[in-house]
């Protein structure tokens, strides 16, 4: 699309699109929750930053801007400082590689389906340096909850989208949405659903939000956060919900396709892949409202006995197909 | 240290030859799962409990010191803030104990209408704890349901009394003043709205898998322990202890109420787990709401007619002792009352439900996981303050 560009200035643009995107999506989706949940559970949520409450992450952003920003006594300087970046960046490399629509891709890597996931699983790392470096007990908790947590389920989250790959024949993003059709639904519905159970608990969401549940142990490698930091924790979060729906959305629901129109480039394409996105989005906002927590040795049998073997069937039946069709 | 510290093998102590040390932990006084400023101290092996100690009084204000200088109708003030959940039971046990000792007769609508106004206090309680429990293992939404729930109790509690938490409306001898206008008609019409709407509520809590799973089979507590400790209310009736003061030391209207062909039932579970409790408080509000229409019923039937009794310009109790025990939502409740025939009590020695009810956690905590530890806690029903008093 933009071939005739200087390669600097092409790079330069995409760069600046994907880091709108990245700092405006999650927000977005933020404000979602607010007024999702808020309607959820029969109140209105926050009403008085803006019309209709629309200010209010802006609020809280500059609340958060304010705040002082203290790194405890006993926490291990550099690590603890370090922790917000090493969960949030790769969420935007991650983002980068994401199409959402047919040419509309600011990376468009051979294998990006493999740097997607990759990428992803560094920010865990960002969640343990937070736990160990805070020096608190409940972060400890925390981490440890968390990075047991995330091990685990790594490995049905990687043999889902696999099932998809193979399916496709290909691990590029933009390729597995030119193989997918609508039958996909259908037979890649168990690895679906695995994808979806695996990446809300990669994204520490509830029902799996063990590792930062605040009533037992206060929010866990985030207890000695404050201000931007913390800030660049939640973002951390709901970019990675961003990711983790764009990504199933490309993955699971055909990405820009339509109902109608198979072209699928242009803006009604990227139209479509948001709005599949938000859908999945409100999903995870809204096992939020309606579940509470499951414990960490629940979610880990639930990892190891239904979603592993789940996923490796899923694994046989889509090479059946392949071998059956191909 | 107790052999049970001998039995725990789990947690990561020896796994591939690592040495491990155990990690003391302070839950409060300042944190979520404890509800105001109980503490606990806990020694973990990772994530598994080795020791507990309940450590309290960071919220003891004196209140029985302080009813030793106050009069009978300023004691009410008192009682009513130490379980601040219960604050109309409280009241009535008070004026119970010391109408027992004037040997006083209470008018019949003034007793009806207090139990009615007790009943509709405990299933404020409960449905405060229907909702809290649940947000303690994570899920946020049932305590919008539960005060959705609450506030049409509250509101006609509010329209009688003027109060929304402590009432004031019990006097030594009857209630405040007599019931408004139409009064009765808004408290069936509150009742009717809340048996109706909360089947969402309960369904959201106990019929929820992942909650199931958190508390089926957590925190097991035996009846023996329960004896041993002096557990009572919904908690020991959740481990099989068929006690309600309500209907076997009748006080207000309940002889009459569970008597044989009465609303009231004592709810009882035997599985005795964190489960079995929740269940017991869904079923008591259910039961609660019957008494309540009981209530409004009769004193329809009664009509007009006094709802206290005359006291003299300066009330002084004989000099006597009496101990009166009742069934508060979250246990017995118990005034010891001591009277040298003056104008303020000699002694008045409080029995609270929660103080007996949280030292039972010292058994139950041992050898479970910080996850669970949270939902033990919150399953033991208890106000901080009536710990600490």
């Amino acid at each position: 699309m933009l071939a005739e560009l200087p390669w600097a200035l092409e790079a330069g643009l995409k760069a600046a699109c994907v880091l709108a995107a990245f700092l405006t999506l999650p927000l977005a989706l933020g404000q979602l929750e607010h007024k999702l949940m808020g309607h959820m559970q029969g109140r209105l949520g926050p009403m008085e930053a803006g019309p209709h409450g629309l200010g209010q992450l802006v609020a809280d952003g500059i609340k958060f801007a304010q705040k002082e920003d203290v790194t405890p006594a006993a926490a291990d300087r550099p690590v603890f400082r370090l922790a917000p970046a090493v969960a949030l960046v790769p969420y935007l490399v991650a983002l980068s590689a994401i199409p959402v629509a047919a040419t509309w891709v600011a990376v468009d890597v051979p294998a990006s389906l493999l740097l997607v996931l990759a990428v992803t699983s560094v920010g865990v790392i960002g969640t343990l340096m937070a736990g160990w470096g805070s020096g608190n007990k409940y972060s400890l908790l925390g981490g440890l909850r968390a990075g047991a947590q995330l091990v685990s389920y790594e490995l049905p989250l990687v043999l889902a989208a696999a099932s998809v790959a193979m399916a496709a024949g290909t691990l590029s993003l933009t390729g597995i949405v030119q193989e997918w059709s609508w039958w996909w639904l259908v037979w890649q519905a168990p690895a679906a659903a695995v994808f979806l159970a695996a990446s809300v608990a990669e994204l520490q969401r509830t029902p799996f939000d063990a590792p930062v549940a605040d009533s037992e142990i206060v929010f866990g490698p985030l207890t000695e956060y404050t201000g931007l930091r913390f800030a660049f924790f939640l973002l951390a979060e709901y970019a990675g919900m961003v990711l983790m729906a764009l990504l199933f959305t490309v993955l699971f629901l055909g990405g820009w396709r339509g109902p109608w129109d198979d072209a699928g480039g242009g803006v009604v394409g990227v139209l479509w892949t948001l709005l599949k996105a938000t859908a999945v989005a409100v999903g995870f906002l809204w096992l939020r409202v309606a579940w509470p927590r499951v414990r960490e040795d629940q979610l880990q049998r639930f990892a190891w006995l239904v979603l592993l073997p789940l996923a490796l069937v899923q694994l046989a039946i889509t090479g059946a197909g392949v071998v059956v069709l191909g | 240290m107790s052999s049970r510290d001998v039995d725990v093998t789990l947690g990561a102590a020896g796994v591939g030859g690592l040495s491990t040390t155990e990690m003391v932990l302070n839950i409060g006084p300042q944190h979520p799962a404890t509800h105001g400023v109980l503490r606990l101290r806990i020694t973990a092996d990772g994530e598994r409990i080795t020791a507990a100690e309940p450590v309290i009084g960071y919220m003891h204000r004196g209140a029985e010191k302080l009813f030793e200088v106050r009069d009978y109708r300023q004691i009410m003030v008192l009682a009513n803030r130490h379980d601040w959940l219960s604050a109309f039971n409280n009241e009535v046990g008070v004026a119970l104990t010391v109408e027992h000792l004037l040997e006083m007769e209470v008018p019949e609508r003034a007793t009806w209408a207090r139990t009615l106004l007790c009943e509709l206090g405990r299933v404020l309680n409960h449905l405060m704890f229907l909702g809290s429990y649940p947000h303690e293992l994570g899920a946020i939404t049932p305590m919008f349901y539960s005060f959705r729930e609450r506030e049409e109790i509250q509101a006609v509690m509010e329209e009688y009394s003027g109060g929304r938490m402590h009432f004031m409306a019990t006097r030594v001898g009857g209630l405040l003043h007599d019931l408004p206008e139409g009064w009765l008609d808004r408290v069936d019409a509150a009742v009717s709205t809340v048996r109706s709407r909360l089947p969402d509520l309960t369904g959201l809590v106990l019929g929820n898998e992942i909650l199931q799973g958190r508390t089926r089979g957590i925190g097991v507590l035996d009846l023996d322990t329960v004896l041993a400790y002096g557990v009572s209310g919904p908690i020991a009736r959740a481990s099989g202890l068929d006690v309600d003061l309500r209907r076997d030391e009748p006080y207000l209207a309940y002889g009459e109420l569970f008597g044989e062909d009465g609303p009231g039932r004592v709810v009882t579970r035997e599985a005795g787990d964190c489960y079995a409790r929740l269940d017991v408080l869904v079923e008591q509000i259910q039961v609660s709401l019957d008494l309540v229409e009981a209530c409004t019923a009769r004193l329809r039937d009664l009509g007009p007619g006094p709802i206290s009794s005359r006291l003299p310009k300066k009330l002084k109790v004989p000099a006597g002792e009496h101990y009166c025990a009742s069934e508060n939502p979250l246990g017995l409740n118990g005034y010891y009352l001591v009277s040298r025939g003056d104008t303020v009590p000699h002694r008045l020695k409080l029995r609270s439900a929660s103080f007996n009810n949280v030292q039972v956690l010292r058994e139950m905590l041992p050898g479970t996981v910080v996850a669970d530890m949270v939902a033990i806690l919150g399953s033991m029903f208890f106000v901080v303050g009536d710990i600490d008093k």
